[in-house]
């Protein structure tokens, strides 16, 4: 699994933080998206793709692979 | 097209959807509404509608352009329409600045650290609740007071002027409850309140967001001017005053409306964080939805929209929509993903949905530590909404245990 973020949609609602808090932070600064693990492993497959479906402003991209 | 229906659309019980939410997502998803002020409107009830619609910038915020639709029964149409509303920016890089400098504020990690104090909050004002003895008003002893609390304390305001706070959110919320002598003289009140409090913490700056926005300088300096960071104040307090409050009454009557709900919670409390958001999702009385101003002319499922056209995106109705959510009508504690609009979508979507999250997962965490035979203390028939506002709540929410 691929994860790609954008930035410039993300509305630092911070729901991919609680789901998924190894993969992803905001930052202090702004509270925009950072993406801390952009492969991230087996075990945190269902909560980044839980985090890709329900951010607000669908700033998370998963490939499959 | 249907017309003439009136909105927001009355329901038979408190807890359930109108019966023409599902008529209007299947035949008219684009339908022609007459709002409090006696103004026309497009009301959107797809899911996939409302959720475009949110994100799409050509959608704005600008309902005081002269041929918006009004939207309360005073003749200036209320808070939405009024150029207090315009004060924060609507788009474009200045909305994006204005919402970094805010936002920072309300980040998943900030809200989770709050978790502890709001906890002990929550353990004291159900231990009060309890103290006065069965039946009380778990809408009265809790859901209100917690999160007015906390976002007093967020804002470094004295939770002590509480009762004039919620009057002041009250009146700006208005639909059809309050005249335009009673609005003006509230908004009065508060705009006084907020720039005598803003020049204290001038003077003397606190550990809260309205100090540090202050701090950060002027608007040459990458911060805000004045009147934003008062405008930014008083829509803090609203929304952290209206939202969550009548949230918490609402989330404990659907979990215990069918009390196996409850049970299956203090079974397994790892369904918390789920069934909050499920909560979120079923909430039949959100209150009036997002209004939006179309800029430029556009299609909807596939109808014409003209510019200037106001449009009303009904997320409870979007929540239920069955193309986007399976058995969309039934509750399902352990529903994932649940990617509902109750905090809408987009560049706009609430602020506060972490606090709003936190603070919903909190008070049910403790609620069933606490009280775990907590029911009802009538049938879920004879609750009664609030009537003439904005936002959607329960008037009482009587609980015995």
């Amino acid at each position: 699994m691929k994860v790609v973020v954008d930035e410039d949609s993300c509305c630092g609602a911070g729901q991919c933080v609680l789901l998924a808090p190894e993969v992803f932070d905001q930052r202090d600064e702004d509270g925009i998206v950072v993406l801390l693990d952009s492969e991230p492993g087996e075990e945190r497959h269902a909560a980044v793709r839980e985090a890709a479906a329900v951010c607000p402003g669908a700033a998370i991209e998963v490939e499959e692979g | 097209m249907k017309q003439d229906l009136s909105y927001p659309i009355p329901s038979e019980a408190a807890l359930e959807p109108p019966a023409e939410w599902a008529e209007l997502r299947g035949e008219c998803p684009v339908a022609h509404v007459k709002l409090p002020s006696g103004d026309q409107a497009t009301l959107l009830t797809r899911y996939a509608d409302v959720k475009q619609v949110l994100a799409d910038p050509r959608f704005t915020r600008l309902l005081t352009a002269p041929d918006a639709a009004r939207l309360s029964a005073t003749d200036d149409g209320g808070l939405f329409n009024s150029e207090m509303a315009q004060i924060i920016p609507d788009g474009g890089e200045e909305h994006l600045h204005w919402r970094r400098l805010v936002g920072r504020w309300f980040t998943a990690k900030r809200m989770a650290a709050l978790r502890p104090s709001m906890a002990a909050m929550a353990e004291e004002l159900i231990d009060d609740m309890v103290k006065h003895g069965a039946p009380g008003d778990l809408r009265a002893a809790l859901g209100f007071p917690l999160p007015v609390y906390v976002i007093c304390d967020i804002l470094g305001v004295p939770a002590e002027d509480r009762e004039r706070f919620a009057y002041w959110s009250d009146t700006l919320l208005n639909l059809t409850r309050y005249d335009k002598a009673e609005i003006d003289a509230a908004q009065g009140e508060f705009f006084q309140y907020m720039s005598d409090h803003l020049a204290a913490k001038r003077a003397e700056p606190g550990d809260d967001v309205l100090s540090e926005l202050l701090a950060a300088g002027g608007p040459e300096e990458g911060g805000l001017t004045d009147l934003q960071v008062l405008v930014t104040g008083m829509g803090l307090l609203v929304a952290g005053h209206e939202t969550t409050a009548n949230m918490i009454g609402k989330m404990v009557a659907m979990l215990l409306d069918d009390r196996t709900r409850w049970e299956r919670l203090l079974a397994d409390p790892s369904l918390i964080r789920t069934a909050v958001e499920e909560t979120l999702r079923m909430d039949a009385n959100s209150g009036f939805g997002l209004p939006r101003y179309l800029r430029d002319e556009t299609e909807v499922s596939g109808v014409h929209l003209p510019k200037g056209t106001t449009v009303v995106c009904s997320m409870a109705a979007a929540n239920r929509d069955e193309s986007a959510f399976d058995a969309a009508g039934e509750l399902d504690l352990g529903r994932t993903p649940n990617p509902h609009l109750a905090f809408g979508a987009g560049a706009h979507s609430c602020l506060g949905q972490a606090l709003a999250r936190t603070e919903l997962q909190v008070v049910l965490e403790v609620l069933l530590r606490k009280l775990p035979s907590l029911e009802l203390a009538v049938p879920a028939a004879e609750l009664e909404r609030v009537e003439g506002l904005a936002v959607g709540g329960l008037r009482t929410v009587p609980v015995r245990w």
